[in-house]
């Protein structure tokens, strides 16, 4: 559906974003993932056909971004970073706006409309004058704009932002009711909305992708090490020892309460049994015995700061970073 | 309704939400009638004056006393309020972040260009029609001949369109719209002093031609009651101009 080929943005001297290149399936929903001034709104704004790239080029729905950009804009709905509302409208006057500018007339625009409203709850305020609506409900006017035309491609910068909590979790429902039938682009720098809503993760850092895939893939993919944390009862001072000598056990480090240690296995051995075994034969008391996965979160520091490192096996020390982090 | 329908429809509303037309509309009309009373004072005093000496009815002519002096003293009245109008047109929607929607929007931009003209545009013509009003209350006092007020009104309506082309295209260099009003200010009284420039050549060729680029002499003949046809296509290329530069700086806009 949205198919971007080593696109290129220039500045001047400054290079926004450099040879990014990915694609969106139909019925996708992908999540943009990277620091503020990554050149997460650079690719969005290319994608709709707010700018051209500098090289490469964008296909949405089969037209190219360049030759036939009013195709393209008639099949893509855009949510950008400030909701774009006209104070001096009402919310449905604004609606109805936006509707005819994408041909949308009569009867149909009613139905478009009432149905938008609907989905956002916005029927309180759909008289009132957007100037006068609070962030979380221009940010739902947005939304509603952006859906008003039912287009096969969403692109939403950000669309959680300024919303209480129930409404973000009402709109990553509403954003996962449309995967299937709609392919959506999100950019966020919220991990957790990435894993809740999105079946990809494009990670994007000083304008190239560092990482490409599902969300429990790419954690998988980044670590070095299987993790497990166990927490004893008692711990007489052989038991380190005691647990270094199972086979496949990297290393053992102690953790940071008392009696809890940190241990590395080897990557693919699940030693969760063997270790559980000691530790019940050596009568220290098992209280706690737990496998740790990267998070989003950790995956996403990890390539964003040691993108350096990406190359060569990434230091033990961020592995425990991220390790402490879960634990914690 | 076409996307450029709509256009209008949005801004018309914009302007009427606004206190920017009543407060243009209260201060055109007001220095309108103002001028007018001023002009028709002067004539009945010329008048009285006339009489005194020839010790008849003195004929007066209102076309020249009142009216032609009037649609002169209007040209200075619109260099200053019609930025006030346009500069909202380009400005606002790159301050409050809507330009990004309507460029992503199915539109092309000559239609946005041209609909916010014709927005503009429309406003400042119901302006016009109701000055309308003056002459004809003077009508029912005197004669005159209302041919050369109605080639005024057209020199007033191909002014206001060509102002309000210069406006939009100021209007669409900068997000701030105390700038857009003052750039439109500056671009409208540089191009009036460019008569002056003429005249100092005199009449030869250059100075005819620097003269042509003025819209002074062009708007003079329309209110001495002539209809030229190079009158008539220096308003129409220059709007066409101005038009097509909005375009481009507007386009331009999100190569950056």
């Amino acid at each position: 559906m949205i198919d971007v080929q080593n696109i290129t943005k220039r500045y001047g001297h400054h290079t926004a974003i450099d040879g990014v290149t990915f694609s969106v399936a139909k019925g996708e929903v992908l999540a943009f993932l990277g620091p503020n001034g990554a050149g997460k709104t650079t690719t969005m704004r290319i994608l709709t056909c707010f700018m051209p790239a500098t090289e490469g080029t964008v296909r949405v729905a089969g037209f190219d971004c360049t030759e036939q950009p009013l195709e393209v804009k008639r099949r893509i709905g855009y949510l950008p970073e400030t909701p774009p509302v006209y104070q001096e409208l009402t919310v449905t006057e604004y609606l109805i706006f936006v509707g005819r500018l994408r041909g949308i007339t009569g009867q149909k625009l009613s139905s478009a409309i009432d149905q938008s409203v609907e989905r956002l709850e916005l029927g309180s305020v759909r008289h009132r004058l957007i100037g006068n609506l609070s962030r979380g409900y221009r940010q739902r006017v947005g939304l509603a704009q952006a859906l008003l035309h039912d287009p096969p491609v969403l692109i939403l910068d950000e669309p959680t932002v300024g919303l209480d909590p129930k409404q973000i979790i009402e709109i990553r429902e509403l954003i996962k009711s449309l995967a299937g039938s709609h392919s959506v682009i999100l950019s966020t720098h919220i991990l957790p909305e990435a894993t809740a809503v999105c079946q990809r993760v494009v990670i994007i850092n000083k304008g190239r992708i560092v990482a490409e895939d599902t969300p429990a893939q790419l954690s998988a993919r980044l670590r070095q090490s299987e993790k497990v944390s166990i927490t004893l009862k008692t711990c007489p001072a052989d038991c380190e020892m005691k647990l270094r000598a199972i086979p496949g056990i990297l290393n053992v480090l102690p953790g940071q309460a008392g009696g809890s240690f940190l241990i590395e296995c080897e990557l693919g051995h699940d030693l969760r049994d063997d270790i559980a075994r000691v530790a019940v034969l050596s009568q220290w008391g098992l209280l706690e015995l737990r496998t740790l996965s990267m998070t989003l979160e950790d995956v996403f520091l990890q390539l964003t700061r040691h993108e350096d490192h990406l190359s060569e096996p990434a230091e033990a020390t961020v592995g425990m970073v991220a390790a402490e982090r879960t634990d914690a | 309704m076409t996307p450029v329908q709509a256009v209008i429809a949005k801004e018309l509303r914009g302007y009427f939400v606004s206190p920017i037309v009543y407060v243009v509309g209260a201060v055109f009309l007001l220095i309108f009638g103002l001028l007018s009373y001023l002009y028709v004072g002067f004539a009945g005093a010329q008048a009285i004056q006339m009489m005194q000496m020839q010790g008849g009815l003195a004929q007066i002519n209102l076309n020249d006393l009142v009216f032609r002096n009037l649609f002169a003293s209007m040209r200075i009245v619109l260099v200053i309020i019609l930025p006030i109008l346009t500069m909202r047109l380009f400005a606002e929607e790159r301050k409050l972040r809507t330009f990004e929607f309507l460029m992503t929007s199915p539109i092309r931009i000559n239609e946005i260009v041209v609909g916010k003209f014709v927005s503009a545009f429309l406003v400042y013509l119901a302006l016009v029609g109701l000055t309308i009003l003056v002459p004809t209350v003077l009508m029912l006092f005197s004669d005159f001949d209302w041919n050369p007020i109605w080639t005024g009104y057209v020199g007033m309506v191909l002014l206001g369109a060509l102002f309000i082309s210069v406006g939009l295209f100021a209007s669409a260099l900068t997000e701030n719209q105390i700038v857009a009003a003052f750039v439109s200010f500056g671009l409208l009284l540089t191009i009036w002093l460019i008569a002056g420039l003429g005249s100092l050549f005199g009449d030869t060729t250059a100075g005819r031609v620097i003269s042509y680029v003025s819209y002074m002499e062009h708007y003079e003949r329309l209110v001495r009651g002539l209809i030229d046809t190079s009158d008539l296509i220096y308003f129409g290329s220059g709007l066409a101009l101005m038009l097509f530069l909005t375009h481009r700086v507007v386009e331009s806009t999100s190569w950056k």
